[in-house]
């Protein structure tokens, strides 16, 4: 198990490889669907112009995102009525829906890690080598183990996205993952894809 | 009427935070079966160290808590629309209560409802009327990992070389495991629909899900087509999470509809690992919850 204090520097990342088990400790900030299109349509194409309320949003996100991680996750969250926030159930959601973003949002924000599931593609891939940056794989449907890996929430942007939706700033104490798309241009997922792509021809041939 | 309020809020809270014996026994399996020290292993050690923390706390399994599907089986006399507005009660509290994340987004506005109360089918409440005196409501919980890798096949579909027969259904269904890999939180469980029209032959392939993973179907040709699939599925390799392991799928439950002359659909829903279903029993003053590996 290798232990990753978040920020990451650029040389801890390259020390990384596929089939690597992290743990994760310190400040991440969740992000999904709503949250990547808005990141990339308001401040990297800039296809609509950001409002002063975004504009106080991106300043908090900023050194955030800057040899950060988001993570691909919409929390079931305890305590809204009352603001104090609990993590109640907390894994990963299906990253591949942010496959037309993500590159952006790495090379734009500076971004080091990217947590999700499913794994991402080719875009991605290519981006997490250059930046560099790396994909991390928590367990899908682990919800409340990971939850209690999260020791504070320490606020939350976008809440008007709805609580899936919403950019929650979490600190985490070993958090774990796998690395299954490093830095060098390697995935696991496009390995497993092509071995059962074979493996599915041969089914089918007969 | 009978006020079930407080026994739907119970059947959503085990559903949601127990998951059922049969499944955990199917996760237990593949455990045994993947290397000491692989990835895949390691992804079944914290998916069965998660089903146990879970049911202890009371927390869900999984944060996505899907869209709550309902079947309700009632004799006459009972209220349909009292029942849809004591399941919707049940719900909403389950909510509040973070048995269940809000998840009722309106498509067109983006906004989210809070309560997970959308429309009249969110959450989807099914009623059908039996003879008898027992009142039995379903519920599963599918998240949208899973949901979005469900996938409908119009045969003969030429890429495939499936005809319209049961070796076009395995193929069908052999591509979409393929297509999935690891997206819908394998190892999964599918659901399978021959025939139908495009609307009934999902519905059908979910109703599928309903069954133990232990039971055999009573056809003998969808038998051997479901046990042949298991085996064919696992030999992709996609493996749990899509990490490269021996077990890709844990069960597979298929059916067939009656169909049109001029359409063949082959259905597949698939299902996560945290496959929550539940079932609850209203015997008289008696109320029994099921976790479908029973009979």
């Amino acid at each position: 198990m290798i232990d990753l204090t978040l920020p990451l520097s650029e040389t801890s990342v390259r020390d990384l490889h596929v089939g690597d088990p992290v743990a994760l400790h310190g400040v991440m900030v969740t992000g999904r669907d709503a949250a990547h299109k808005w990141l990339v349509e308001t401040f990297v194409r800039k296809t609509q112009p950001p409002t002063a309320e975004d504009l106080a949003v991106l300043e908090g996100l900023r050194p955030l995102l800057a040899g950060g991680a988001i993570y691909h996750c919409g929390p079931v969250v305890a305590g809204l009525d009352t603001q104090a926030y609990r993590f109640v159930a907390a894994g990963p959601t299906t990253s591949t829906r942010e496959e037309p973003y993500q590159a952006e949002v790495l090379r734009h924000f500076g971004v080091r890690a990217v947590i999700g599931k499913g794994g991402m593609g080719a875009r991605t891939l290519a981006a997490c080598q250059s930046a560099p940056a790396v994909y991390l794989h928590a367990i899908g449907g682990a919800a409340t183990l990971i939850a209690q890996t999260v020791t504070r929430v320490l606020g939350v942007y976008k809440l008007d996205f709805g609580v899936p939706e919403a950019m929650w700033v979490i600190e985490v104490k070993a958090f774990p993952a796998v690395v299954t798309m490093d830095a060098h241009g390697q995935s696991l997922h496009a390995q497993v894809e092509a071995r059962s792509r074979t493996a599915l021809d041969r089914l089918l041939a007969s | 009427m009978r006020d079930l309020t407080n026994d739907f809020l119970e059947l959503i809270r085990r559903t949601s935070t127990d998951l059922p014996a049969d499944v955990e026994r199917a996760l237990v399996a593949a455990r045994q079966a993947e290397a000491e020290g692989s990835a895949a292993r390691g992804a079944l050690d914290t998916i069965l160290e998660n089903v146990a923390l879970a049911r202890r706390d009371s927390s869900p399994i999984c944060q996505d808590t899907g869209t709550p599907i309902f079947t309700v089986r009632h004799p006459a006399g009972w209220s349909t629309r009292e029942l849809r507005e004591q399941i919707r009660e049940a719900v909403a509290e389950a909510t509040a209560r973070a048995y269940l994340r809000p998840n009722a987004v309106d498509s067109l506005s983006g906004k989210n409802s809070g309560n997970n109360l959308g429309d009249e089918a969110f959450p989807t409440i099914h009623f059908e009327e039996t003879g008898g005196e027992t009142l039995t409501v379903d519920l599963m919980l599918k998240g949208g990992g899973c949901e979005n890798v469900g996938a409908q096949y119009s045969l003969p579909h030429a890429g495939l070389g499936a005809g319209r027969d049961l070796e076009g259904v395995r193929r069908a269904a052999l591509d979409a495991v393929h297509q999935a890999q690891g997206q819908g939180c394998a190892p999964g469980v599918l659901g399978i629909a021959i025939g139908g029209d495009r609307g009934s032959s999902f519905l059908a392939s979910k109703e599928a899900l309903l069954r133990p993973l232990d039971d055999a179907n009573p056809d003998a040709a969808l038998a051997d087509l479901e046990a042949r699939l298991l085996g064919e599925a696992n030999e992709l390799g996609i493996g749990p999470m899509g990490f490269g392991g021996q077990t890709t799928i844990l069960g597979v439950k298929a059916r067939s509809l009656h169909r049109l002359p001029a359409s063949f659909f082959v259905s597949v829903s698939y299902m996560c690992w945290a496959h929550r279903r539940r079932r609850m029993v209203v015997d008289g003053e008696s109320i029994r919850f099921l976790d479908r590996s029973e009979p």
